[in-house]
């Protein structure tokens, strides 16, 4: 008996829709929602200036300049102070030169973890979904077994496993989770299409196998696949001020990044709220420019909103 | 529908042995590992190589898989090295359980009862003010660090509303019964126990709710928009029934189907929020012993207690798969 | 009086960002008690919208709707929301399209049927299920009883149906409007269904608006037929005369169009060309002018006015002459 939806198949009904033939049209929608031009104003922004960081920085956000101040004031943070518009963390850095060039370190997050995510799934989603058989099994049984985990206790158990954390693990751990969700989705659009006409027509035709799936399936798979690494940009994000908050995240703070700049300041919330305040702003900014493009993407490229 | 549960249940089994052995193995593979943890970096390889004997670490994988496969059946998982070290991890779990369903069942009754209805409403209004501040408001909700969120609560709303800051601290001289805080005041007639403890389990709830409710309120809207296109709600109104008979009986029960399948899949998101809301308010459940076992590297603790999460989520969505056939007569009698 | 007097109704879609759109210009038709009128027209034409706007059923945001619809005495577009559901289901009844997506699929039918008695005529739930019972029986469903608990994914579609209208006339409605009622049924339970509603009709006296493109339907159960093209009625006539001598050419299109057992061997069937994406704006002149084989120059110049011409009801310039053959000859 095939029984209603669980996760593995909220995957697959996403990866239902499909079709380069909508991109035009669904372009054409985008440009008209204003909803998606704020996401898309605010992630040209975010990416603006994580670019730009080392030049519009007034200082350098390593440098412990004002830990005079620290250490006079016992553990006092240096206030607001001309030169420091948002004046220094707890060891005397620029404050604000840190969110500025947080903004890079936050977009390789983001960007990398949607990258290794999507190879990942893209590897696995290709294999299991082109040659099918055993193969399928195999890949599919192993996916499933990731998807039975809830994906943000998967991602602090792989970050866990980690013996001596860093950037690269945060992201490894965020991505990973991605991989069984790509491939899935990647997976369920290239059955749906095994049997289509397009493939069908260039099976038939003589096509060779590995043309059919670069040429055919996958260009056709992909609209799903873009809307989901627009919302993993945001999650990967979130999750990895997660991490850093539960002692996962990268140690060395020399060169910041938002979601580290949140988790460390932890034990200070009470007393200073406004170092956690502006790099959680931050996130929340980036992250919901993201869902925005996210959600209104997907609707977009829904061909039940077709009109 | 009984072969259906058989077979999803001896699936779980499959799963938690597989998953069971990459955890297991990895932890073995790890650099430093349990020796280290128990001996500290700077032990001597003499006493390194007594301990990793005693503790069977010198025997191939598999072998040591399987002997603890066998511990586990007699209930030894194995002893905590960080969370409270010495305990035997089992028993973490059962003292911790309670505090976690407790804080997760009244985070998911509050995303339920606030996201459902508005969920509903806006859909009604559908394009109007209140439907698009309100998925304005869903979107931001699912973008908020939960943590930061729970600090926000705890600091300031808090003070603000006279609410404890600290999740299940209060009244220690309650007697204890089953280890639900809210439930134990009920049984032995307690009430101000019960009542201390929902004031301190509010907070967190709330923080521990806001994903789910997000996810919630936006399925039930989208469900509520597709049905009130059906054809049956137009002949319900063409029987005068009244508003709020179409409403129950047509509408909300033919959009409970995705709403369903979505509280069962926010088990997943209550469970890793647990983590984080349970750190921040210092709720001693099994989130915290996560957030700690994570920090410490706690693995024979780690390794129970997301065996644990993942059966609990894979049965959650089995029932709520069952559940199905009570909502919907076409799959009841296939 | 009659029972029901339709005058000048307009219903105007309007979409944000998009350009106004008349489903409805200016429709006016009566029905008397026990009397059956059909509203007869391509898709698109406008007569499911009628019927919509008659049963206050059309969405509230986004249509409007203008003119009076007189049940009784009462302007029914004048009516309050609860007003309104007072008359439905027990004054006014529907039977729709889709049997199937019509029923509400997570309830039995037996509920579906006794909560418009329960609505309406204040019974209990234990006497609304002996009278939901004698309905089922009415309208020809054999073991009612079993039928009652069962769910409309395990009724056939004819069955379905007759619960449709078994439901649409559990209060005795005084009107009964039909949308399209056999549509999406095979052509032998059509039949029955019609045979069904036309006993029914009969024997309450219940008036009947007929909805359909099927111009069988109408040759079979219509006492008077409305020709719609566009959103306006274009032919008014009794059934006899509509269907021996079609005045409209558009009619006579339709007429046309149908294969006929008595057509000498090979005589051609003559659709009508085009399709209603040629329409032009009733303003500039007849809708129909693109597609009509009698279109005059003065047909895409000037509205036709509705007149009382060749004893009956009809808006064209150049009306076809009885026994004239379609005017063109389309091989299919």
């Amino acid at each position: 008996m095939a029984l209603g939806v669980s996760k593995k198949e909220k995957i697959d009904d996403l990866a239902d829709t499909a079709g380069v033939s909508l991109a035009a049209s669904a372009w054409k929608r985008l440009r008209r929602s204003p909803v998606f031009l704020i996401g898309a104003t605010i992630i040209g922004i975010f990416i603006m200036v994580s670019l730009l960081s080392p030049w519009l920085a007034p200082h350098d956000p390593s440098d412990k300049m004002l830990i005079e101040q620290v250490v006079k004031a016992r553990n006092e943070i240096p206030p607001a102070q001309p030169g420091h518009p948002l004046g220094g963390d707890l060891q005397g850095r620029d404050f604000f030169s840190r969110l500025l060039v947080g903004s890079q370190q936050t977009l390789i997050v983001g960007v990398g973890a949607t990258l290794i995510g999507l190879t990942g799934g893209l590897i696995l989603g290709t294999l299991a979904g082109a040659i099918g058989g055993w193969v399928d099994s195999v890949v599919m049984r192993l996916v499933d077994v990731m998807l039975s985990l809830p994906s943000l206790l998967l991602a602090f158990s792989i970050a866990a496993m980690f013996a001596r954390p860093s950037q690269f693990t945060v992201i490894l751990a965020v991505a990973i989770v991605q991989i069984p969700v790509f491939a899935r989705l990647l997976r369920g659009s290239m059955l749906a299409q095994r049997h289509s006409d397009h493939v069908l027509a260039a099976t038939a035709l003589g096509v060779k196998k590995g043309a059919i799936v670069f040429r055919h399936m996958l260009p056709n798979s992909l609209s799903p696949v873009i809307v989901q690494s627009t919302l993993v940009l945001a999650t990967a994000i979130i999750e990895a001020a997660a991490l850093s908050f539960l002692g996962l995240g990268n140690p060395d703070d020399r060169i910041p990044e938002w979601g580290q700049m949140l988790g460390d300041v932890q034990n200070v919330f009470d007393t200073h709220p406004h170092l956690a305040a502006w790099p959680a702003v931050c996130i929340i900014i980036v992250a919901l420019g993201f869902t925005l493009m996210g959600e209104t993407l997907r609707e977009a490229l829904d061909p039940k909103n077709r009109r | 529908m009984l072969r259906y549960t058989i077979r999803r249940l001896i699936q779980l089994v499959g799963v938690v042995l597989v998953l069971s052995l990459l955890l297991f193995a990895w932890m073995r593979l790890l650099p430093g590992g349990p020796v280290s943890a128990l001996l500290g970096e700077r032990a001597t390889p003499e006493s390194r190589e007594a301990l990793t004997k005693q503790l069977g670490l010198d025997q191939p994988i598999i072998v040591q898989y399987f002997k603890f496969l066998g511990r586990a059946a007699s209930g030894d998982f194995g002893v905590s090295t960080g969370v409270q070290p010495g305990d035997s991890a089992l028993d973490i779990f059962v003292q911790r359980f309670p505090a976690t369903i407790e804080l997760s069942f009244f985070a998911i009754v509050i995303a339920i009862l606030v996201g459902v209805p508005l969920g509903y409403l806006a859909a009604k209004r559908r394009g109007g003010l209140f439907d698009n501040l309100s998925v304005v408001g869903s979107l931001i909700g699912v973008a908020v660090p939960v943590f930061f969120l729970a600090y926000v609560l705890k600091d300031a709303a808090s003070a603000a509303l006279g609410l404890p800051s600290f999740g299940r601290q209060g009244d220690i001289n309650a007697t204890r019964v089953t280890g639900f805080f809210t439930l134990d005041g009920i049984i032995t007639g307690e009430f101000d126990a019960t009542l201390d403890a929902l004031k301190h389990l509010i907070l967190p709830a709330i923080a521990l709710a806001t994903i789910p409710f997000a996810v919630i309120f936006r399925i039930t809207r989208a469900a509520v928009l597709d049905v009130l296109d059906e054809d049956f709600v137009r002949t319900a109104e063409s029987k005068g029934l009244t508003a709020s008979v179409i409403r129950r009986r047509h509408v909300l029960r033919n959009s409970m189907l995705p709403v369903v399948t979505t509280i069962g899949l926010q088990t997943g998101a209550l469970l890793s929020g647990a983590v984080l809301t349970e750190k921040v308010f210092v709720i001693p459940g099994v989130g915290q012993a996560l957030a700690i076992g994570f920090e410490r590297r706690d693995y024979p603790v780690l390794l129970l207690l997301i065996i644990m999460a993942t059966i609990v989520y894979v049965v959650v969505n089995l029932l709520v798969d069952l559940s199905y056939a009570l909502i919907d007569p076409r799959i009841r009698t296939r | 009086m009659a029972l029901l007097e339709v005058r000048d109704l307009t219903v105007v879609f309007q979409r944000r960002g998009e350009e106004p759109f008349r489903a409805v210009d200016g429709v006016s038709f009566d029905v008397e008690p026990g009397q059956t009128v059909g509203l007869v027209g391509e898709s698109g034409c406008g007569k499911s919208v009628t019927s919509l706007a008659i049963m206050g059923l059309l969405p509230k945001r986004g249509a409007t709707v203008t003119g009076t619809v007189t049940y009784d005495g009462t302007d029914l577009l004048k009516l309050s929301d609860k007003q309104m559901r007072d008359k439905r289901g027990s004054e006014l009844g529907m039977v729709f399209q889709d049997p199937l997506s019509s029923l509400n699929p997570v309830i039995p039918i037996g509920l579906q049927v006794t909560e418009v008695l329960e609505r309406h005529r204040g019974l209990a739930r234990k006497e609304a299920m002996i009278e939901a019972k004698n309905l089922l029986d009415k309208v020809g469903i054999p073991d009612p009883n079993r039928r009652l608990k069962e769910y409309p994914h395990q009724l056939s579609g004819g069955m379905r149906q007759r619960a449709l209208i078994a439901i649409a006339l559990a209060c005795r409605p005084k009107l009964l409007i039909a949308d399209e009622p056999t549509t999406a049924l095979d052509v032998t339970i059509q039949a029955q269904i019609l045979a069904v509603m036309k006993e029914l009709v009969q024997d309450l006296g219940t008036a009947l608006v007929m909805i359909t493109h099927d111009l069988g339907v109408v040759a079979g159960l219509c006492d008077e037929v409305n020709v719609l093209y566009g959103g306006k009625v274009v032919e008014k006539a009794d059934r006899h005369p509509l269907f021996a001598e079609p005045r409209h050419p558009y009619t006579h299109g339709l007429l046309a169009s149908i294969p006929r057992l008595d057509a000498a061997p090979g005589e051609k069937l003559t659709p009508i060309r085009g399709s209603v994406a040629d329409n032009i704006p009733w303003a500039q002149g007849c809708a129909f002018a693109p597609r009509c084989p009698n279109a005059l120059d003065v047909c895409v110049q000037v509205t036709p006015a509705e007149e009382d011409q060749l004893g009956r009801l009809l808006r064209c310039h150049n009306p076809v002459v009885p026994g004239t053959p379609a005017a063109e000859e389309v091989p299919v």
